[in-house]
């Protein structure tokens, strides 16, 4: 017992190995029934950042993070998470993560300041849970019972229970879901300030800005699987050949010549009337080539930009563009 | 929502980590009274552990509708006395345990630093805080319509209502636990409407043919009653059988709510 108590008390004053992940999944294998929601996850979250499991709805982001925090056993697979096994050293692990569940997590009739105390009664160096009601804009509803708030007050309330026993690693399950945009920016800074005073975040989201906003490391996950991961700017980093310029002009205008001056590769397409898409390797040279040629035309290439592919360009990419329910 | 939030609002070292578990009895202490706090704020819960039986303990002491040996009310405190136990510890815990675990706060407590037992603990305190609170009621109406029980009697009282609410608690987070909120809802009233008839409550073991009354003095509603009427009305210790129904009912569906009970 004291012996444990000594290396909680380590944490608390920062001294766990810099190298220990902060979670650390490998091949992470989970069915129900016939259903495969998880299907070989793996990845690390650094200590001290944000990472973002961004995927389509049913992509196996829930699973995975239920999984990690203990409340699911995988089939097959690895997770540590804080160094511990999050099923068998549970009772360890809790008093040092925050989690907000995906919806619901308080009684129907319990009042909003009464369930964070109760949250924070179960830790042991809590935030002010009335700051906290402040800060997250509940103090006019503090007395209102839970079933009355509206879905974003549920969401931030919910956000309050995670963090109020200053954690050091949060469970954040899409945090933003149902929040007007007001209420979203106040969470994403909430995340940064939690980052910038040395916690470590695991977020789960569906919206390409956030994790774009938040996360130092993004998990693209689709089908239970990892299709593609890496900092933002990794993932949204220009592959050439996919590069394109665009610019509007005059419709219905005789590509040929432009072509013809291009270097090989390189494709002119009009998409919609008067705008223009030149595919391939687009360098300098390509660039000057196109605005010589509208010269020649006698006409004025507007809104000319080269195009970097946005998060959600890799994400509709690599997980389709039809919806799915 | 109020204002934007100003950029830079949250000063460096506001969530600087500092986790850890509560102190245990702080954390007991706050579960049992928000557990508490939220029973006597349900009006269906009020309805169920309080009106219904404070309606029968005045109704049928100044009602003769059903035969009781005099002095009514000392005949009926008992009988009461077990209804309220059962009503709180057992229907109106495996309700809320149901409901509770529908809307995730089985799971969210469960995601703190709360030990398994305080998750048990905290609802069973809250549950007997109830009890105590309901007795305390009645036992002043009681007093009212003529009833004055011995010194003993209250001390075997207070001993088979905790072990009481133990058992039926037990009974109520087995149910609760295991099954979806509106089959719970709809056999936790079932259930309680059948032993308040038929369980040795309203109808006690000895008035009925003496078949039907083996198997039920069985039902730990016939033997938390037993036990009181005869701690209260005939002024002797509990029979030992009653004590050993209880803690027999208790201990086995304790033993297989801990197999059973699910979070969500």
């Amino acid at each position: 017992m004291d012996a444990r108590r000594g290396r909680d008390g380590a944490h608390v004053l920062g001294l766990t190995t810099v190298n220990t992940p902060a979670v650390e999944v490998s091949d992470l294998v989970k069915s129900y029934g016939s259903t495969t929601a998880v299907d070989g996850v793996g990845f690390e979250v650094t200590p001290g950042s944000v990472l973002a499991l961004l995927g389509p709805n049913g992509a196996g982001k829930t699973t995975t993070v239920e999984i990690c925090e203990g409340f699911l056993r995988p089939d097959s697979g690895a997770v540590r998470v804080l160094g511990l096994d999050p099923v068998a050293d549970s009772a360890r692990l809790r008093p040092r993560i925050g989690v907000m569940p995906q919806g619901g997590g308080a009684y129907p009739g319990v009042r909003a300041g009464e369930m964070l105390r109760l949250v924070a009664a179960c830790a042991a160096n809590p935030l002010d849970p009335a700051w906290l009601i402040d800060t997250l804009g509940l103090a006019g509803c503090a007395r209102t019972p839970y079933k009355r708030l509206s879905g974003g007050q549920q969401q931030r309330l919910s956000l309050a229970c995670a963090l109020v026993g200053r954690p050091e690693l949060l469970f954040l399950d899409e945090p933003t879901a149902g929040m007007d945009p007001q209420a979203r920016r106040l969470v994403w800074e909430l995340v940064a300030a939690l980052r910038a005073d040395g916690a470590s975040v695991l977020l789960t989201t569906h919206l390409m800005e956030e994790a774009e906003a938040l996360a130092d490391h993004v998990v693209i996950i689709d089908g239970g699987r990892v299709v593609a991961e890496g900092s933002p700017a990794q993932l949204t980093e220009e592959r050439p050949e996919a590069q394109a310029l665009r610019f509007r002009a005059r419709s219905g205008m005789d590509t040929g010549l432009l072509v013809a001056a291009l270097p090989e590769g390189c494709l002119v397409t009009e998409p919609s009337p008067g705008g223009y898409l030149v595919t391939g390797t687009v360098d300098p040279q390509v660039v000057s080539t196109v605005t010589a040629w509208c010269a020649q035309q006698g006409v004025l290439a507007e809104e000319l930009r080269v195009g970097r592919r946005s998060l959600e360009d890799v994400f509709l990419d690599l997980t389709g563009r039809e919806l799915r329910s | 929502m109020t204002d934007l939030p100003p950029t830079g609002r949250f000063a460096p070292g506001t969530f600087t980590p500092a986790p850890g578990a509560g102190a245990p009895l702080r954390m007991l202490l706050t579960h049992a009274r928000t557990e508490a706090v939220l029973t006597m704020r349900n009006g269906e819960q009020v309805l169920l552990t309080l009106l219904i039986p404070l309606a029968l303990l005045i109704g049928l002491t100044k009602v003769s509708v059903v035969d009781l040996p005099e002095p009514r009310v000392d005949s009926l405190v008992p009988r009461v006395f077990a209804l309220a136990v059962m009503s709180t510890a057992f229907t109106g815990q495996a309700i809320a345990l149901g409901f509770d675990r529908r809307y995730g706060v089985v799971k969210r407590l469960a995601a703190t630093a709360l030990p398994r037992w305080l998750l048990v603990g905290g609802r069973v305190l809250g549950c007997l805080a109830v009890v105590a609170l309901q007795l305390v009621v009645l036992g002043v109406a009681a007093a009212l319509l003529g009833w004055s029980p011995s010194a003993v009697g209250l001390v075997w009282t207070v001993v088979l209502a905790v072990l009481g609410t133990l058992s039926f608690g037990a009974i109520g987070v087995l149910l609760g636990g295991a099954l979806k909120a509106e089959v719970v809802l709809a056999l936790a009233n079932v259930i309680w409407l059948v032993l308040l008839l038929a369980g040795g409550v309203v109808l006690t073991a000895d008035t009925l043919p003496p078949a039907m009354a083996d198997a039920v003095r069985l039902l730990p509603s016939a033997a938390l009653t037993e036990g009181l009427t005869d701690a209260l009305f005939r002024g002797t210790a509990p029979a030992l059988s009653t004590v050993a129904t209880l803690t027999a009912w208790g201990t086995a569906a304790a033993l297989l709510a801990t197999k059973t009970t699910k979070l969500t």
